[in-house]
């Protein structure tokens, strides 16, 4: 057991436990947050991806000991005040999803693209996400939706 | 809707087969206005025969029923479930024009066995066109009731009234008028129906034909949205079992003190059943990894190379499934003939949610919430097998993150109520990657040999089409052909089994097989006569449908005719699946120094009927598209007898981004017809439509999926030399 703390979803938390749980496990069990799910467990689909500092992680294969000290953001940290991110409202309005079940992966993988890269290209989009999988295909809608969110994102609304 | 006849409750005392009297549904759900439909013609349709057969009766009472709450709240309960197909829009819709609210007022309550109706699992696209209908109908009842008690009530005739957004009003005096709500209030009607399905006249559409986004998007969107996996009960302890190496592998001695030896870790040890069980889930991984168990081995001697041989050789009866004219006619009047086979290899159905399930016994009452497409048949299945009366048995589905027919197999919700049972405690298991391959039942491996003829006109004049284990949903050509004959060598069979594992439904079961090895062949034909595929078609074809849906595909996509193969990477191929036919044209580009193909653009026209919602449709068609790519290009079961070597994503491809060709969609007006399904038919043809692309650009003919980049390269070099 060892106490760890991190920032999750804007909150400071700390949490005594083994550090060498996942983060994708602690956040589902321990904090009640299924929104970032399993996939496969190994890193291979990313619908467990969470940001961490701003980049895209997944959390299925971090061990909670590597987020000490560090600012974790989770599908339900997205929204603002109950109003959505302009990802998460641009996966709304394009419809980019079906089963929704890899859905808060690819919101927070397109989050982190965005904030490095404001205004991709839709190859740099296609890269960008070509590791977090979906079954159903929503793959179009899901390239639309990140250009919307960028659009919205850069005019700072 | 004129057929019906209505009955009180009491006279109805059929209620074998379920698990709950009626009565209990309405201590559960409260007062309101109850429509109850009986069986429908949807009971005939595929499946529900042959759950008849396994000693499940069907239920003869009813199969669905809608409720207008007290508030006014329209409900509409059904045994489906919703895994992305989008029907919790759609259904609101059909629900919302019968009974003039708008769609938010509509519930649509879902996969529940003790408050929804028996229904034999969502496969082979029938929400749409088998229940919608009837719901329609029951709708529709409901309507006539409420214009009565508002009759009444407002002291004019029913013919003097209108209704709008679940006001109903007097069409001479609006101020007279009374809500839906006050109408239901403190009452409580039961109607019982002998329906037949419901055709509403188009121009009342107000719903029905626009475009709905997915009403559970935000849900899904903020992570809020709960999966199976994402229920937590008290005392809910995570489950792994013990799995063997390989299929047919048993445990001949197992060792998991060290396990025990971990704090908190139950072991549980029944038969060939070794699960640990701990509160956190990690915990639970560790244990499992520590037991140690002997297995004795009894595989088939059969691989991934070997299976097409294997199958050809297997003792199976030949079943006629279609014969038409005389073949060796048929032989005769043709100038050129031509003999092909065709291979298609297992696949994964690999959706993005494992099997999941959690199981809580509650004193006698077995409840377990299940990723399941079938959770009635569940019901049955857990009932029997661990000895529960089927009333003291309650599945209830949440979001199901995608099935593709992977999920009418529930051996993980098995195995939670088992488990449940035998601890005594909440069981949650969710199934690995690892074990979501293991366990799959499998899209069967497949051979399919053609031979065929066309005369100097370019007519096809027999047609000899042989399918070995890909059954024949999608097997029946609808050319006009005037000899044919379709022999299916999978069913029926005595003796040992073939396949090394479970085989079961996968997205459009066995069409897109069947129509790869039909479209390449027709494409063969085409190339051999020297006619522009399209044209080829058309000319072959008597079928209206197909015929439309190749015109409508051919303009969308900016056809210009031309005989194949003409270097511009270019093909056609349609198909018909659930009631539903499409066309589709497709531009490749291949890399002829390393095989690599890709789709530069795919346009699908789609005739489904009277469309409910032509943006659920569309991604339905996008989706078949992007998934259909896939099993085109990439996916491929390894195995070695019963051991599966593809065991997570890293070996077993599925499309991704960069795969991603640009999608043209185009759904046929037909308001006039009946609604048929949406969620499989735009996958069959997309096999045949890119092999046939590669055909035009390369001259090279591929006649086995997936055309992964060493096969096409083969084929090219074969293409090659046969020339010179």
């Amino acid at each position: 057991m060892e106490e760890i703390s991190f920032q999750l979803n804007g909150k400071k938390t700390e949490v005594k436990i083994d550090p060498t749980q996942t983060l994708l496990w602690v956040l589902r069990n321990h904090f009640g947050l299924t929104g970032t799910k399993f996939g496969c467990g190994m890193g291979f689909c990313g619908a467990c991806t969470v940001l961490i500092d701003n980049e895209p992680v997944r959390s299925c294969t971090l061990p909670l000991r590597d987020v000490a000290g560090k600012k974790v953001v989770t599908i339900e940290g997205l929204a603002v005040n109950g109003k959505l991110h302009p990802v998460q409202k641009a996966f709304v309005e394009h419809d980019a999803l079906q089963c929704g079940y890899c859905t808060p992966g690819m919101i927070m993988n397109a989050t982190g693209l965005l904030l490095k890269n404001p205004s991709p290209t839709t190859q740099q989009i296609k890269e960008g996400m070509e590791d977090n999988l979906c079954r159903c295909g929503a793959h179009v809608r899901i390239v639309e939706a990140v250009h919307t969110a960028a659009k919205e994102m850069k005019g700072g609304k | 809707m004129k057929k019906q006849t209505v009955k009180n409750q009491d006279s109805d005392q059929n209620t074998e087969r379920r698990g709950m009297e009626r009565r209990d549904f309405f201590k559960l759900l409260g007062g309101g206005i109850f429509i109850f439909l009986r069986p429908w013609r949807g009971l005939d349709l595929p499946g529900a025969p042959a759950l008849a057969e396994q000693g499940r009766s069907l239920p003869k009472d009813y199969n669905a029923f809608l409720r207008i709450a007290e508030d006014g709240t329209v409900s509409c309960y059904s045994g489906k479930i919703e895994m992305g197909q989008g029907i919790i829009t759609s259904l609101a819709q059909e629900m919302a024009d019968e009974l003039n609210v708008s769609v938010e007022k509509v519930k649509v309550i879902l996969g529940d066995t003790d408050l929804c109706p028996w229904d034999g699992g969502t496969w082979g696209s029938m929400t749409t066109r088998g229940f919608g209908p009837n719901m329609r109908a029951a709708a529709a009842e409901a309507r006539g009731v409420l214009l009565d008690l508002a009759s009444k009530q407002l002291g004019v005739p029913v013919s003097q009234l209108e209704v709008k957004d679940g006001i109903v009003s007097d069409t001479k005096n609006a101020k007279n008028s009374v809500s839906y709500s006050q109408l239901t209030k403190g009452k409580k009607i039961e109607k019982f129906l002998d329906v037949k399905p419901a055709v509403m006249d188009p121009g009342k559409f107000r719903n029905i034909g626009k475009s709905f986004n997915h009403s559970d998007a935000n849900l899904k969107v903020t992570g809020a949205a709960k999966y199976t996996g994402d229920l937590k009960i008290p005392g809910m302890v995570f489950a792994r079992i013990l799995r063997p190496p390989s299929h047919g592998a048993k445990i001949t001695s197992v060792d998991y003190s060290a396990a025990e030896k971990i704090e908190g870790v139950k072991v549980v040890h029944d038969g060939d059943l070794v699960a640990v069980l701990h509160e956190n889930k990690d915990i639970a991984d560790v244990a499992i990894s520590k037991i140690k168990a002997e297995y004795s081995f009894n595989e088939m001697p059969v691989n991934d190379k070997t299976v097409f041989e294997w199958m050809l050789k297997a003792d199976s009866k030949a079943n006629v499934a279609r014969t038409k004219g005389d073949l060796e006619e048929g032989r005769k009047s043709s100038e050129k003939v031509f003999e092909s086979e065709f291979h298609d290899p297992y696949l994964a159905h690999a959706p993005m949610e494992t099997h999941s399930a959690l199981a809580q016994l509650e004193g006698d009452k077995m409840t377990v919430w299940a990723s399941t497409q079938t959770p009635f048949p569940l019901q049955d299945a857990i009932a029997r097998d661990l000895g529960f009366p089927l009333e003291k048995v309650r599945i209830i589905t949440p979001f199901v993150g995608g099935g593709f027919g992977g999920k009418s197999s529930n051996p993980q919700a098995m195995e939670a109520a088992k488990l449940a049972k035998l601890s005594g405690k909440p069981v949650m298991l969710v199934f690995t990657r690892d074990e979501e391959f293991f366990y799959d039942n499998f899209h069967s491996a497949a051979v399919i040999k053609i031979k065929s003829g066309i005369d100097n006109s370019g007519l096809i004049k027999f047609w000899d089409y042989h399918v070995y284990f890909a059954g024949t949903r999608g097997a029946e050509t609808f050319y006009d052909v005037p000899n044919a004959k379709t022999t299916d060598y999978s069913r029926n069979r005595d003796g040992a089994p073939v396949h090394p594992f479970n085989t079961g439904p996968w997205r459009a079961p066995n069409a897109n097989t069947n129509t790869f090895a039909r479209e390449v062949q027709i494409d063969i034909m085409a190339s051999a006569a020297g006619i522009d595929p399209l044209e080829f078609r058309l000319k072959n074809l008597k079928d209206e449908k197909a015929i439309s849906c190749l015109k409508a595909v051919a303009e969308k996509f900016g056809y210009v005719a031309g005989k194949s193969p003409g270097g511009r990477g270019i093909g056609v191929a349609c198909g018909s699946d659930a009631g539903t036919t499409v066309a589709h044209m497709a531009e490749v580009k291949v890399d002829k120094t390393t095989g690599k193909v890709q789709v530069i653009r795919i346009a699908c026209a789609q005739d489904m009927g009277l469309c409910i919602n032509p943006e659920g449709a569309t991604i339905q068609m996008e989706g078949c598209i992007t998934m259909g790519l896939g099993y085109t290009f990439a996916e491929e079961l390894f195995f070695d007898g019963g051991n599966i070597r593809d065991r997570g994503f890293d070996t077993y491809q599925i499309p991704r981004f960069s795969w991603l060709p640009k999608i043209d969609t185009v759904i046929l007006d037909r308001k006039d017809k009946a609604p048929q399904g949406g969620g499989e038919p735009a996958i069959v043809a997309i096999g045949a439509v890119v092999a046939n692309a590669i055909f035009d650009a390369t001259g090279a003919r591929l006649y086995r999926m997936p055309m992964t980049p060493a096969r096409v390269l083969d084929a090219i070099k074969k293409a090659e030399g046969s020339k010179q």
